[in-house]
């Protein structure tokens, strides 16, 4: 009687193919080509393959709620705090309101922060591959300008 | 010549990976398609603002049910020590955690925002019985993988009887969980009843020992083997009488409604079609889950001239059609059917107040709906072929 | 936001001076922040206030739409509806069965004060704000509907494609649950709904819009006149919408 065996037929102990070696082959080829690639990569200037981002000017005779270096490491906790504090307690056109941001910094061309790729926002976040969604349900252009447009 | 029967040259292996390789597109098809709901919208699907949960919950919550139902095989081992279900608990235990995976995937990839997994993960609301489910579903997962440890490896088997009981209490907990996301539910006439949360319990009993012993034939089927008529005798008794409790409560609620003046129109809607566009949940009630769903496999699998292993089988399929019957007019037709806004009033709004929805899938819901059986059927294949899964009972039988 | 320039500086300098101030403030710190906020900003709600609408049916006509025309312009839904579009508010028109009276009843979310919507949410972004508005935070929101299944009033509308052009106050989008706000971008800066705003306007004054708990408000007086009812009193949510004539 055959011993039992478990469905699909599962190799036999002690393994069928004896390639020793081959396997320790594969990998030093993998890496071979792996920092070939990454060495040439890391010798392009970062600049040529991505675009830095292009910080359009805001709107003039007006500075942001703090320092841009702040604003850079800050601003999602601010963005956090605050929208905690209008969509719960009802606190609206406070000072970091993201209607305040898209005020002064919409684009002059665009009239938007995330519409074209040199917009404030999107131009940042597509150079640091940090997806953003908050314009899939916020207005990215000031309410003057949309009230303007007929 | 020697070497045309084992390795890739094997018929099996290959087999296998064409099984993998359906199994796969299946799979790829599901994601496909909750990719197309994800960037276009559920627009693309037939659901409205009335059916807000369509075809991909009716293979999700089967999933689901069944995969805590399947976990009985194991149980009725090792807490109640029968030893004919031993050897069959780890195959129990794969298909739980298989089923339960098909079945989330199909429930998350079905969300409106997919990509919010993270906050539901994070943030829990506690009167609410989904966030008891996400616990009680990746606590589940858990579980069964170390219920899994104790059967397999033998220095835990001591630990596997604690472990069984654990896994016992924490399947009635989801069960009845998954029972009360619909049992809470005050605003419509489908549901807003506690014998739901015991009816899915013994609806999981029934779907999960179905689903098991469609997938130990096959098995038994593949290494040429075959369960003795003892056993299968046995099974199929308790399948009977699973179906047969299932019955019971499903007439229960029925009945119970039908004496309420003010569920009336409910059940004549679905138990009649009274008012149904659709004309859809009469027949599947009826035809789809009491006559082939319930009453077919209870002849099949109780009377003595009908035994034998094709008619299980038959049963077994029989009665996982029943449930897609009887989930699909829980569901969609609990849906369908307008709410009571003004009772005692006609109603027409534009918002399809008083009105019954018709509500016909699209193909991304089918395709998730499948790709969810999908990876149930990958991660069962993948399971079974890595690891000693066949029930080894000590008395093997051989296939006529 | 302005900027403080914008401020009446009268005189050369005044002018020079500030700029003086200013430009030493930048460069000995940095930190400080020196816009000026034009509006300031709203109050935090409380609980003090309970927001109602209390809606005279008696008033309502059966071709008159102007409160759901009010609410898709304020908040940027659909005019035409579509089986899949949102709808905050729509007009139901209810026959009695035996008697064959009529009414046409404007129906939206009922700001339950126990909001079965709110019980089941999982993430909990569907919550009741301190003053009684039920509404949907969007951030917590994972399109799951148990909501929609939830409401006994149809209140909550999905989302079922991708949205543009939304209003700044109103965001919304794809994938997400919605529903009546009560317009509290309006309410929150001291107005009323758009609806009952439209309502007025157009003469019919079929809306009143008021605070529940304040025994003096023009609402809790006409509630306590007249014998007014909520939708669905039976199931005991004590919903924050009334009606007359029902």
């Amino acid at each position: 009687m055959a011993p039992p065996r478990s469905a699909f037929g599962a190799s036999p102990p002690g393994g069928r193919h004896r390639r020793t070696g081959k396997a320790g082959s594969v990998v030093a080829a993998w890496v071979g080509v792996a920092s070939l690639a990454l060495g040439l990569a890391g010798g392009v200037d970062a600049g040529e393959r991505t675009p830095t981002p292009s910080i359009e000017k805001a709107a003039a005779g007006t500075q942001c709620v703090a320092a841009p270096d702040v604003m850079r490491r800050q601003h999602p906790q601010l963005l956090k705090h605050q929208r905690d504090a209008t969509v719960h307690r009802g606190v609206r056109q406070g000072r970091d309101s993201l209607q305040g941001c898209v005020g002064c910094h919409a684009s002059a061309t665009s009239g938007s922060v995330a519409q074209a790729k040199t917009d404030f926002c999107v131009s940042c976040h597509a150079y640091a591959a940090v997806q953003i969604d908050c314009f899939e349900c916020h207005a990215s252009r000031p309410a003057q300008a949309l009230a303007a447009r007929p | 010549m020697a070497r045309l029967d084992h390795g890739f040259y094997s018929l099996e292996e290959r087999i296998f990976y064409v099984l993998l390789l359906l199994g796969g597109a299946v799979t790829a098809a599901g994601l496909y398609a909750a990719h197309s709901m994800e960037t276009h919208g559920h627009a693309i699907t037939g659901m409205t603002n009335q059916v807000v949960w369509g075809l991909p919950h009716v293979f999700a919550i089967f999933l689901i049910v069944a995969a805590s139902g399947v976990l009985n095989v194991a149980s009725i081992g090792s807490v109640f020590g029968q030893a004919l279900y031993k050897p069959r608990a780890p195959l129990s235990g794969l298909l739980s955690l298989a089923m339960l995976a098909g079945g989330l995937t199909v429930l998350m990839l079905d969300l409106g925002r997919p990509d919010r997994v993270i906050v539901a993960a994070t943030h829990y609301n506690a009167s609410s019985v989904f966030a008891w489910n996400v616990l009680l579903y990746s606590g589940m997962a858990a579980i069964v993988a170390l219920y899994l440890w104790t059967l397999l490896e033998r220095r835990m088997n001591r630990y596997a009887k604690a472990a069984g009981i654990a896994a016992l209490i924490w399947r009635f907990a989801l069960t009845t969980g998954t029972g009360s996301i619909f049992a809470f539910l005050i605003a419509r006439q489908a549901y807003q009843s506690a014998v739901l949360a015991p009816l899915f319990i013994v609806l999981s009993f029934a779907w999960g020992l179905a689903a098991f012993l469609i997938v130990q034939a096959a098995m038994y089927a593949w290494n040429g083997q075959a369960l003795p008529e003892a056993v299968r005798a046995r099974m199929a008794r308790l399948l009977g009488v699973f179906v047969a409790a299932a019955l019971y409560l499903v007439a229960v609620y029925h009945l119970t409604n039908l004496y309420f003046a003010k569920q009336a129109a409910f059940e004549a809607f679905i138990l009649l079609g009274r008012g149904d566009p659709s004309g859809l949940f009469a027949p599947l009630f009826w035809l789809g889950y009491v006559l082939l769903g319930t009453l077919l496999p209870m002849l099949l699998l109780w009377l003595p001239q009908a035994a034998g292993p094709r008619s299980l089988l038959a049963a077994c399929a029989l009665v996982l059609l029943g449930a897609f019957a009887l989930l699909f007019v829980f569901i969609i037709g609990g849906q369908a059917f307008p709410l009571e806004i003004f009772p005692g009033y006609t109603a027409t709004s534009s918002f399809a107040d008083g009105t019954a929805e018709i509500y016909s899938p699209r193909w991304p819901e089918w395709l998730l709906g499948f790709g969810g059986l999908g990876v149930a059927f990958l991660l069962t294949t993948i399971g079974v072929r890595a690891l000693d899964f066949l029930p080894q009972d000590d008395f093997v039988g051989r296939a006529e | 936001m302005s900027s403080g320039s914008t401020e009446a500086l009268a005189g050369r300098r005044k002018f020079l001076g500030l700029a003086a101030a200013g430009a030493g403030g930048v460069l000995l710190a940095p930190g400080i922040h020196l816009i000026e906020v034009a509006q300031a900003a709203t109050p935090e709600v409380t609980s003090k206030v309970r927001w109602g609408l209390l809606i005279d049916t008696t008033k309502c006509s059966s071709g008159c739409s102007d409160c759901i025309s009010a609410c898709n312009a304020e908040n940027g839904l659909d005019p035409v509806p579509s089986p899949t579009s949102a709808q905050w508010i729509r007009k139901v028109e209810i026959k009695e069965i035996k008697t064959g009276r009529q009414a046409s009843v404007p129906v939206m979310c009922q700001h339950c004060a126990e909001p079965p919507c709110v019980d089941v949410c999982p993430t909990g972004a569907s919550f009741k704000r301190a003053d009684g508005i039920v509404l949907v935070d969007r951030h917590a929101c994972i399109g799951c509907r148990y909501c929609v299944m939830a409401c006994p009033y149809k209140a909550r509308s999905f989302v079922h494609e991708p949205l543009t052009n939304q209003k700044p106050d109103v965001p919304r989008g794809k994938g997400c649950v919605e529903g009546c706000t009560l317009c509290v971008q309006r309410i929150d800066r001291g107005g009323t709904p758009a609806c009952v705003e439209a309502c007025d306007k157009a003469g019919h004054h079929a809306m009143l819009f008021g605070n529940l708990n304040d025994p003096d408000s023009a609402i809790s007086k006409r509630v306590r006149e007249l014998a007014t009812r909520q939708l669905r009193a039976d199931l005991k949510l004590d919903p924050g919408v009334r009606y007359l004539g029902l």
